[in-house]
């Protein structure tokens, strides 16, 4: 069941992103519309309103860059849990720190590995 | 010489016309296309997902695991050239998930790369990231400060 909500949530949230674009006549571009998604996955998950969702749909609500967001925020959160003032400033990155380093590191090699056509 | 040779009201019907033949966003095509597509990268996220809990992962960690392979597929296709033409007609579906994410940094990363290394590659890998990494830490960053006082 969760698979299928999976499907359906992710596919929704991008739908939302298609909205943003196409209802703005694309002055809404892509480095827009990932910007949204992640301030407001981040504000929704403090508000304690993205958990459920991603209770209910897994991957659905986490792989859409909304849960990027989530992620961040909850970082934020539990380093103020643990350390205070100053996990305000280490929490978000260091549990994002997989997906930015992998983003980082597989996005240079692929740069240098491969040649744009045309 | 600065006298244009066109009037403001040629202009004028010149734009009424090109507006007239300009292809209209088809807007339900591409509601259906980012919804199958987002939704099928996320399918696949969550057989990725459960793939890594079942290897006895907690949430988090098998998240955080689900996120590097998807980059690293999403980093690869785009080399390859894949991903931009799946993006073409899927539109949010191919940005709004993780892998467009990842697109977004080696798509320019790679057009720019005869720019050198540093500004090339380095520079460009963050043409859109810069802004989603700057907005994001900052957000979080305000939400942690929040927190700390109104808990």
């Amino acid at each position: 069941m969760e698979f299928l909500w999976a499907f359906i949530i992710g596919g929704a949230l991008c739908v939302i992103g298609q909205l943003m674009m196409d209802l703005t006549g694309y002055k809404f571009t892509g480095a827009h519309v990932l910007v949204t998604f992640v301030c407001a996955g981040a504000v929704i998950s403090a508000l304690g309103l993205y958990q459920p969702l991603v209770n209910l749909a897994g991957a659905g609500a986490t792989v859409p860059l909304s849960g990027f967001g989530h992620l961040l925020a909850q970082g934020a959160i539990n380093g103020v849990n643990q350390k205070g003032l100053l996990g305000a400033f280490s929490g978000g990155v260091s549990s994002a720190a997989v997906g930015i380093t992998a983003a980082v590191v597989f996005g240079y090699l692929a740069a240098l590995i491969f040649k744009p056509r045309g | 010489m600065s006298k244009s040779i066109v009037s403001e009201s040629q202009k004028q019907e010149y734009a009424k016309i090109a507006t007239h033949f300009r292809p209209r966003p088809r807007l339900w095509r591409n509601i259906f296309w980012a919804f199958i597509v987002g939704g099928l990268i996320c399918l696949i996220g969550q057989f990725i997902l459960h793939f890594f809990l079942d290897k006895g992962m907690d949430v988090n960690t098998a998240g955080a695991a689900t996120s590097a392979v998807l980059i690293f597929v999403a980093t690869f296709l785009t080399g390859i050239g894949v991903y931009d033409e799946v993006s073409r007609f899927a539109g949010a579906g191919g940005i709004v998930p993780i892998t467009g994410f990842a697109n977004s940094m080696v798509a320019p990363a790679m057009e720019y790369r005869a720019e050198g290394l540093i500004f090339g590659v380095g520079h460009r890998l963050f043409t859109v990231a810069g802004p989603v990494l700057v907005w994001g830490i900052v957000t979080a960053w305000a939400i942690g400060i929040l927190y700390y006082f109104f808990r």
